[in-house]
């Protein structure tokens, strides 16, 4: 699934709650809830969404890597990274719909 | 400070001009609209933040901490999310810029 058709997905869901929402709010939306998650881990701050998981930032200390061209070594600065952790919900049901299909 | 489900929708309240019960809707289905597509073994891929797969892993041997006893992990199918390049760089750049 991608962005458009999740967007696509979700003014479908809209349109069958008779919602007054039109395609292009839930475009709006998508695109204002994902700049608004990415700017939170940009400034270190983490995101919570109950049953569906959580965003924090892992720290990667600095170290010295190749250049795998030229073999000379680089220092590469430390960072952090966006790393996710499904929450109990979206586990459960990702799990359950493996053993399901296994029985089916 | 931690973003949440209450924040998203206070922010599509503010910029998108849905009100209160369509913006808490609007987040939850969003959520779930995800969730359905990973529940039905799809990859779910939003550019420029990030794609969340699915992994199968296989059943391996386990141990009970307490009693030492060995017990099967059973197979199961977890998320995995890789964080675009975009995302990545947006990460990496607040940091580099908060030392520098």
């Amino acid at each position: 699934m991608t962005k458009s058709e999740l967007i696509a997905r979700l003014a479908e869901r809209l349109a069958e709650r008779n919602s007054q929402l039109v395609n292009k709010d839930a475009e709006l939306a998508v695109k204002t809830i994902l700049d608004a998650m990415a700017s939170s881990l940009a400034k270190g701050q983490r995101i919570e969404i109950r049953g569906f998981g959580s965003f924090d930032l892992n720290y990667r200390p600095p170290r010295v890597g190749r250049n795998p061209k030229s073999g000379s070594s680089v220092s590469v600065p430390e960072k952090y990274v966006p790393h996710f952790k499904a929450g109990k919900e979206l586990r459960e049901r990702v799990d359950l719909s493996l053993s399901l299909r296994d029985e089916g | 400070m931690t973003l949440t489900k209450a924040e998203l929708a206070d922010l599509l309240f503010d910029k998108v001009g849905l009100n209160k019960r369509e913006a808490k809707d609007m987040v939850e289905t969003f959520f779930e609209e995800i969730r359905q597509a990973l529940e039905a073994g799809d990859t779910v891929k939003l550019s420029g933040f990030g794609n969340f797969q699915l992994r199968d892993k296989p059943q391996r041997p386990g141990r009970n901490p307490k009693t030492g006893e060995e017990i099967p992990i059973t197979a199961r199918r977890v998320v995995t999310f890789h964080a675009s390049q975009k995302l990545k760089g947006m990460v990496e750049q607040y940091h580099a810029n908060k030392q520098g």
